[in-house]
């Protein structure tokens, strides 16, 4: 990729927001020739997208696949996390030999705008000013992410992609690519995921916004400069977050009623139980590697997201006569993003006449299910797009 | 990419050595000319769908089981879990070249609907059941005494999920009540052959095992 600009900077692990404006990826720079036009009507340049590569594009470029992240995700999806160590977030799903396999296709990863990992977000550099955006960045939407994302994309010379994957979150940047740029995508696997948000799911989020905006330490989103960051709001946030994302069946397996290191209560606050020393656990690792800010926009592009009103409020126009092979999965004991919510889609879909799968996968992990083992999802997935490749002129496994 | 590349037939699913298509999917697959839209409707695993699919036919599937339905997905087949009793409603009209409800009438709710429905969704339909009137149905319930069994249908009364039952006689008389036109009207015999063409109803009725219809609206 000769027109690709690679920023590359030692990692210094122990500062939060080094990874904002110096990655440990490649970049792409967009300059101010190339600006990217917001739905809230600002033109936002320059800014750059983060983002890893796995596996070798071919010599037609047919064989990409882009992986969308949820939430609290990153573009770091099968290799060690630059920050926490730890294993890339889909490396059940992503590797040689896997659904998405290294070695036969081509796999692109960005972070989203407003990201904190390197893509242009609430915690980069404003270059105008040379301070910290944080609430001076623009709010953004999922079809924003998207769009920055078909300029990376653009950007790699790729005019279609074989695949657009993502849950969560991640699932709704695949819809929202399937119908912005149907011709761009010739197949989409969306998991656990909606073309709009519950109005539950933005109770929930506004539960851990409200939560990081009333910590003193938040400081009206300047906190970067005052030297303070919102640990306990955001962590606060994100242990609400996490009990949606399990089930109460997933949470009575695994810690059920047992006590932390003791036998007895100790009649205080401490964290008596298992499940509370579990959730402060997620809630301080998470406050290591995210930055609130980012929190605060990456939860409202959710909260406003909702295809059918581009589209007269009709689902259906929107992927009306679109040639892209569909796969949706939901999970049983997921109730964040419920089987009802895929099968409205799978509905939508039908009606427009697009070819689709949809399979519900019976777990009880919960909503965190497509990030986990679960053999049926990976089955599934790997045969979706198997069939896919088959049809594209791609090798398969021959399974 | 044209609508003709996304309608390729599958590389890799072709039958293993093993499998042996039924009797009723070769004929309903015949019945289907190459290129056309297909929706099946209680696809089940998925077999007759991948012989369309291999034929060159854009197929799709409705399932109930979430077994069947993630069994096909595994196949690569466009199925999506969902109820012909309810869900068929969602479907638009004409959406469809050939909607096919192969052994899945008897065990719906109401049949009347589903048919209706079918022949909205579709410009064709394509319908195969079991019919009650075999002459080993009517030999069990007038000698034995008992509800039949057959080697087809071997649930027992109380766990089967075939709640509507009927003959090719009572099926042909509902197409008449509902202004459908059959165009074609096969039965076929225990192992899945056709009985002779030019036989009398009764025959048919009598000696299918199955009754293969190819519907179409009349004519207002």
């Amino acid at each position: 990729m000769v027109n690709i600009q690679s920023v590359k900077s030692p990692v210094r692990a122990d500062e939060r927001g080094q990874e904002a404006d110096h990655p440990t990826s490649q970049v792409a720079l967009f300059g101010a020739d190339q600006p990217l036009q917001l739905d809230c009507g600002i033109d936002l340049a320059p800014f750059q997208i983060a983002y890893q590569t796995y596996g070798t594009l071919n010599a037609d470029k047919s064989n990409a696949i882009l992986v969308c992240h949820a939430l609290t995700g990153d573009q770091h999806v099968a290799n060690p996390h630059p920050v926490t160590g730890k294993p890339g977030w889909w490396e059940t799903l992503v590797g040689p030999g896997k659904a998405l396999d290294t070695e036969r296709y081509f796999i692109i990863s960005s972070n989203v705008l407003g990201g904190c990992m390197g893509s242009t977000g609430p915690a980069s550099t404003n270059p105008a000013t040379g301070k910290l955006w944080g609430l001076d960045f623009p709010v953004i939407t999922i079809p924003d992410m998207v769009r920055a994302q078909a300029m990376l994309i653009d950007r790699l010379g790729i005019d279609q992609l074989f695949s657009v994957v993502g849950g969560s979150m991640g699932g709704m940047q695949t819809l929202q690519w399937t119908a912005a740029y149907p011709k761009r995508v010739f197949s989409a696997l969306a998991v656990a995921c909606s073309t709009r948000h519950s109005a539950q799911n933005i109770a929930f989020h506004e539960l851990g916004r409200q939560a990081v905006m009333a910590d003193p330490d938040w400081r009206g989103g300047r906190y970067f400069e005052e030297g303070t960051h919102p640990h306990r709001g955001l962590g606060v946030a994100r242990m609400a977050a996490h009990i949606t994302y399990l089930s109460d069946a997933a949470l009575h397996r695994k810690f059920g009623r047992r006590m932390q290191d003791r036998d007895l209560p100790t009649f205080s606050f401490d964290a008596d139980f298992q499940v509370e020393s579990y959730l402060r656990y997620q809630g301080s690792s998470f406050v290591e590697r995210f930055d609130a800010n980012s929190y605060l926009y990456l939860t409202r592009a959710m909260d406003y997201f909702d295809i059918a009103a581009d589209h007269n409020g009709v689902l259906a126009e929107a992927f009306r006569d679109t040639q892209t092979r569909f796969c949706l999965m939901s999970f049983t004991s997921d109730w964040l993003f419920p089987t009802s919510e895929s099968r409205a889609v799978v509905h939508a879909l039908n009606a427009g006449g697009v070819r689709v799968s949809f399979a519900e996968i019976e777990t009880d992990k919960g909503h965190d299910a497509f990030l986990l083992d679960v053999p049926e999802f990976l089955d599934i997935a790997s045969a979706f797009l198997d069939s896919a490749a088959s049809v594209r002129g791609l090798p398969t496994t021959g399974k | 990419m044209s609508a003709e590349q996304q309608i390729l037939p599958l590389v890799t699913p072709a039958p293993r050595g093993t499998e042996i298509y039924r009797g009723d999917h070769l004929l309903v697959a015949g019945m289907i000319e190459r290129g056309s839209k297909v929706l099946d409707v209680g696809c089940g695993d998925g077999d007759l769908l991948q012989l369309l699919e291999s034929r060159g036919i854009d197929g799709r599937g409705i399932e109930l089981s979430r077994e069947g339905v993630n069994r096909c997905v595994g196949k690569g087949l466009a199925v999506v879990q969902g109820d012909a009793d309810t869900d068929l409603i969602n479907y638009p009209n004409d959406a469809f070249d050939y909607v096919i409800l192969s052994q899945t009438l008897q065990a719906t709710r109401q049949p009347r609907v589903v048919l209706e429905n079918l022949l909205r969704i579709g410009r064709r339909a394509i319908v195969s059941f079991p019919n009650f009137g075999f002459w080993k149905m009517r030999l069990q319930l007038l000698v034995g005494g008992h509800m039949p069994r057959t080697e087809n249908l071997p649930a027992t009364w109380y766990d089967t999920p075939n709640i509507h039952f009927c003959t090719i006689k009572d099926f042909v008389q509902l197409c008449d009540e509902i202004n459908v036109k059959m165009e074609r009207a096969v039965a076929l015999d225990l192992y899945g052959r056709p009985l002779r063409l030019n036989a009398p109803w009764w025959f048919l009725n009598m000696f299918g095992e199955q009754g293969v219809f190819l519907l179409s609206r009349a004519a207002r």
